[in-house]
């Protein structure tokens, strides 16, 4: 049903039953690594093309996300995939392996929350018994197709992200053992005006701390409701700027723990990220590896996840647009039985 | 944008911009020069030794080694280019890498190697000049240009 | 052996100084390097064009033919020189005279290397 202006509460929470993660040798180094299911050293997975790597990474991902919950991909009723390349073929090439129905979405970075609420959604109003939300994401055709061929010299400043290579599935039920689904607020796009596609946590800070206001309000709870409120790939300036963002309209985020997936993916003294972790696979990798383990460890009992997409493409950089942000928030609850 | 949109968190778009650019960590402008200035004078270095071994060994005039010169540039940055390794150079030598000829000799071999996925005519041959392309009509037309100026006011080129 | 010297001095620092300006032009003025690149063409031809890019030669020597400057100078370059030697077609049949090397080198060379390597990422 829904709640307050933005929110769909989920009366009877879907269960994540199981989910995977997959990533590339850059993420298996950063501080995460263990956490996930699939490191691979080779960016190219064997593949012939990043596309065509960055597609069998996403079907990795789903596939083992399904293998794991004991089942086969033909007894899924939905896919809700996106990704960040033109057309989204990572996930509509992945969809062709899978053979089952397909929406596809985009959503930029947002993607993961995004499918996910929607296979909440799917999967509590009945209309599909077995969802699986996925999304990837690879930092070469990311590269390619945003900035600038992979071997150019161009360099870049500390504003920059650097795009995760990786997958990250989840296949919901209406039960079933696994952190739940409670909520999901669905963002807007917010435009505060940044123009600079090399400072996305700027651009995209605004829409996540809308997202979250909206949510707390829709909910009526404050930050200190939730263990721990993370944000999908706003990096050091764009966390910088919600932050600010909070201060300035009385959100007390010191109430909970507030962190972001981009910070936690890499090790930024070691590894060269710049601001640190974006793309879809940065959220979804780090929920889906990391926070949900977590949740099921006993260490967080309720968290919010806000996957925050920047949505210019390099088309409406040159015609001089700003940058149009989106958050979406998927509220997840551990513990205490089904 | 509505004007319930126009002051969101107790700020208009425009504060929010120049709070962004506040909190914006600022580029290390001092060690990007000092950088640009070692690796782009390194670069030249080369260049320079190049060209005098020409000189000396084939008995070349400063302005003939020009051409070998340049062409052995381009031929390294291809090379290390095609190695991976001018993109990580880049990262530090900043202009220093990207002004020499050696920067244009990367953004075209940078750009076929990406765009061989896409076939040999539609990928190395159509992209190849993604990013050159603009460095070779802008100087093309400048030189036109320049060159229309002197034949307009009559000083006719030069030797 | 100061004579010897010099030249690689004056090489290094020139240069080394195009280069900076170029640095500038990407932090501070926050041009592209597309931009950029663009810049330093246009200044290079129009130094050629008032004659000041031939005594730079002299003494600075690979200092500036090697930034990218010196490619709008070589194409204004041929463009006058065809001017002075056939006249109003020299505009057009002279520009890549002095630049045809270094082009058929990026050319051949980029396409070879791309038949040969794959992308690294």
């Amino acid at each position: 049903m829904k709640l307050g202006k933005q929110t769909w509460l989920f009366q009877e929470p879907p269960v994540i039953i199981s989910r995977a993660a997959v990533v590339g040798p850059d993420e298996g180094e950063g501080p995460l690594g263990k956490d996930f299911d699939i490191i691979h050293d080779d960016p190219f997975v064997g593949e012939k093309s990043w596309e065509k790597a960055e597609r069998k990474l996403l079907e990795e991902a789903a596939l083992l996300a399904v293998q794991k919950a004991d089942m086969s991909i033909d007894q899924v009723d939905l896919f809700i995939g996106g990704d960040l390349l033109n057309q989204i073929i990572s996930a509509t090439f992945a969809s062709r392996t899978f053979g089952i129905p397909y929406l596809g979405v985009f959503g930029a970075c947002s993607t993961s929350m995004e499918s996910l609420a929607l296979a909440a959604l799917t999967v509590s109003t009945k209309f599909a018994d077995y969802a699986l939300a996925g999304t990837s994401s690879h930092n070469s055709t990311a590269e390619r197709q945003f900035r600038y061929p992979t071997e150019y010299g161009s360099q870049k400043p500390p504003t920059a992200q650097n795009t995760a290579t990786g997958a990250g599935a989840a296949l919901v039920a209406r039960k079933g053992q696994g952190p739940r689904i409670t909520c999901a607020t669905i963002g807007k796009i917010v435009d505060m005006g940044i123009t600079d596609p090399f400072n996305m946590g700027a651009a995209m800070a605004p829409a996540a701390a809308d997202t979250i206001k909206t949510h707390l309000a829709d909910r009526g709870v404050s930050p200190g409701f939730y263990d721990l409120i993370v944000t999908g790939d706003l990096g050091a300036v764009g966390s910088t700027m919600v932050r600010e963002l909070f201060a300035h309209s009385g959100v007390p985020i010191e109430e909970t723990t507030y962190d972001d997936c981009g910070l936690l993916l890499y090790d930024r003294e070691k590894q060269q990220v710049f601001a640190g972790g974006s793309g879809c696979a940065c959220s979804a990798a780090v929920t889906y590896g990391h926070l949900l383990k977590r949740m099921e460890q006993g260490e967080l009992k309720r968290i919010l996840v806000v996957a925050t997409g920047s949505l210019q493409s390099p088309l409406t950089i040159q015609q001089k647009e700003s940058i149009p942000g989106i958050a979406h928030a998927v509220a997840l609850e551990y513990g205490g039985g089904q | 944008m509505s004007s319930a949109a126009k002051k969101r968190f107790s700020l208009t778009p425009k504060e929010y911009q120049s709070l962004a650019k506040k909190r914006e960590p600022a580029r290390p402008i001092l060690q990007n020069c000092i950088r640009a200035f070692l690796s782009g004078g390194v670069i030249c270095l080369i260049g320079q030794a190049i060209s005098t071994l020409f000189q000396t060994y084939a008995g070349m005039t400063q302005e003939q080694a020009g051409l070998p010169t340049i062409v052995i540039l381009i031929l390294l940055s291809v090379i290390l280019t095609s190695l991976g390794v001018y993109d990580k150079i880049a990262q530090w030598a900043g202009a220093g890498s990207a002004v020499p000829v050696t920067g244009f000799a990367n953004s075209m071999a940078s750009a076929a190697i990406e765009h061989r996925s896409e076939g040999i005519v539609l990928g190395i041959a159509t992209r190849m000049f993604k990013l050159a392309g603009a460095v070779v009509v802008f100087g093309t037309v400048s030189a036109f240009v320049v060159a229309v100026v002197h034949w307009i006011i009559g000083t006719g080129g030069q030797s | 052996m100061l004579d010897t010297i010099m030249p690689f001095v004056w090489a290094f620092l020139v240069g080394g100084a195009i280069c900076v300006l170029g640095q500038l032009m990407f932090d501070v003025l926050k041009l592209t390097p597309a931009h950029t690149m663009v810049t330093l063409v246009v200044i290079g031809a129009i130094l050629d064009g008032i004659g000041w890019y031939d005594p730079l030669i002299k003494f600075a020597g690979a200092g500036v033919t090697v930034p990218i400057t010196s490619f709008g100078n070589s194409l204004t370059h041929g463009a006058l020189t065809e001017l002075r030697m056939s006249g109003f077609n020299g505009l057009f049949s002279g520009v890549y005279h002095y630049t045809s090397a270094g082009i058929t080198a990026a050319i051949v060379f980029s396409f070879f290397a791309a038949l040969l390597v794959r992308p690294k990422g």
